[in-house]
C-alpha cells in the first residue's frame, strides 16, 4: 500500500532552533537501519546542512515552512528537505566548495561539500522564487555483528 | 553552547560544551570575540572535547576567529577534537590554518 518500507513527513517553521530538532528526527528515523555511530553522525550532519540552508538561505529574514521527509527501503534511507523560499539561481555554483552567497555572514561555504561527502547521493532541484528541494540518500554498510 | 574560559598572559583557553550549529554560532562568535577583543591576546585555544556536534556553521565560526587572530600575528589552536569533528576539519582544510594543541 505504501511506496516504501517505512516513511515519515515532518514540517516545521524555519527557526534556527529547529535545526537540532530536525537532526534528532532524522537520526532517530535512520537509526532503524542499525547504522554505525559514524553513519549516524554523517546523516545528522548532512541533514543539519540542508535544513540550515533552507532556513538561512531559502527563507533568509522571512519565515516559512521547511519539510523533511524520510523513506526507508532495505538498507537505504532517502531524505528530502524542501523549502518554498527564494531558490538558487545557479545550483552548480552553489555546490562549489567554499562558495557562499553571504560572505558577510562569515559562512564557510562547505555545506554542500559536507552533504556530498557524508551521503551517497545528493540531488538539488531549485527554481528562483519557488524554492529548493534537496534529496539525499545513504545506505548502511552490512556488519557481521548486526 | 556553554563556554568556560581562562586567560593566562597572551593565551586564552576556552572549553566549549554543546552543539555548534548555525543556531548557536552567533552566541559563540560573540563570546569568543569578547574574549580575544584585547589585542594583546595572541593565542586562542579551543578545547573541543565537549563539543557534541558541529557542522559547517561551526567551521565558519572557527574560520572567523582564525582571521581575527591571524591579522594580529596570533594563532588559533584546537585541542581534544572528537573524531567526527576532526573529519570535518580535515575535509575543509582547516588544519592548514589552525594547529592542534
Amino acid at each position: 500500500m505504501y511506496m516504501h518500507d517505512n516513511q515519515m513527513h515532518l514540517q516545521f517553521v524555519s527557526l534556527s532552533q529547529n535545526e537540532a530538532f530536525a537532526r534528532s528526527v532524522a537520526g532517530a528515523f535512520f537509526t532503524q537501519l542499525n547504522p554505525t555511530l559514524e553513519e549516524l553522525t554523517d546523516v545528522r550532519t548532512a541533514i543539519s546542512e540542508a535544513v540550515t540552508n533552507a532556513i538561512i538561505h531559502g527563507y533568509g529574514n522571512d519565515t516559512g515552512m521547511v519539510t523533511l521527509e524520510g523513506a526507508l527501503d532495505g538498507d537505504e534511507c532517502t531524505f528530502t528537505i524542501r523549502d518554498a523560499g527564494v531558490g538558487i539561481p545557479d545550483v552548480a555554483l552553489a555546490r562549489q566548495p567554499f562558495y557562499t552567497s553571504h560572505p558577510e555572514l562569515e559562512r564557510s561555504g562547505m555545506g554542500f561539500t559536507l552533504m556530498e561527502t557524508f551521503m551517497d547521493e545528493v540531488a538539488v532541484e531549485s527554481e528562483v522564487g519557488r524554492g529548493t528541494t534537496v534529496t539525499m540518500k545513504k545506505r548502511v554498510k552490512a556488519q557481521a555483528s548486526k | 553552547m556553554d563556554l568556560n574560559a581562562i586567560r593566562t598572559g597572551q593565551r586564552v583557553k576556552v572549553q566549549l560544551s554543546g552543539e555548534l550549529d548555525q543556531h548557536s554560532a552567533d552566541g559563540v562568535r560573540d563570546a569568543l570575540d569578547a574574549l580575544i577583543a584585547d589585542g594583546s591576546v595572541r593565542e586562542l585555544v579551543l578545547d573541543m572535547s565537549r563539543v557534541s556536534f558541529m557542522d559547517s556553521s561551526g567551521l565558519g565560526v572557527l574560520l572567523g576567529r582564525y582571521r581575527t587572530l591571524n591579522a594580529r600575528g596570533g594563532r588559533l589552536l584546537l585541542s581534544a577534537v572528537p573524531a567526527p569533528i576532526d573529519r570535518i576539519l580535515k575535509l575543509s582544510g582547516m588544519y592548514s590554518l589552525v594547529d592542534r594543541a
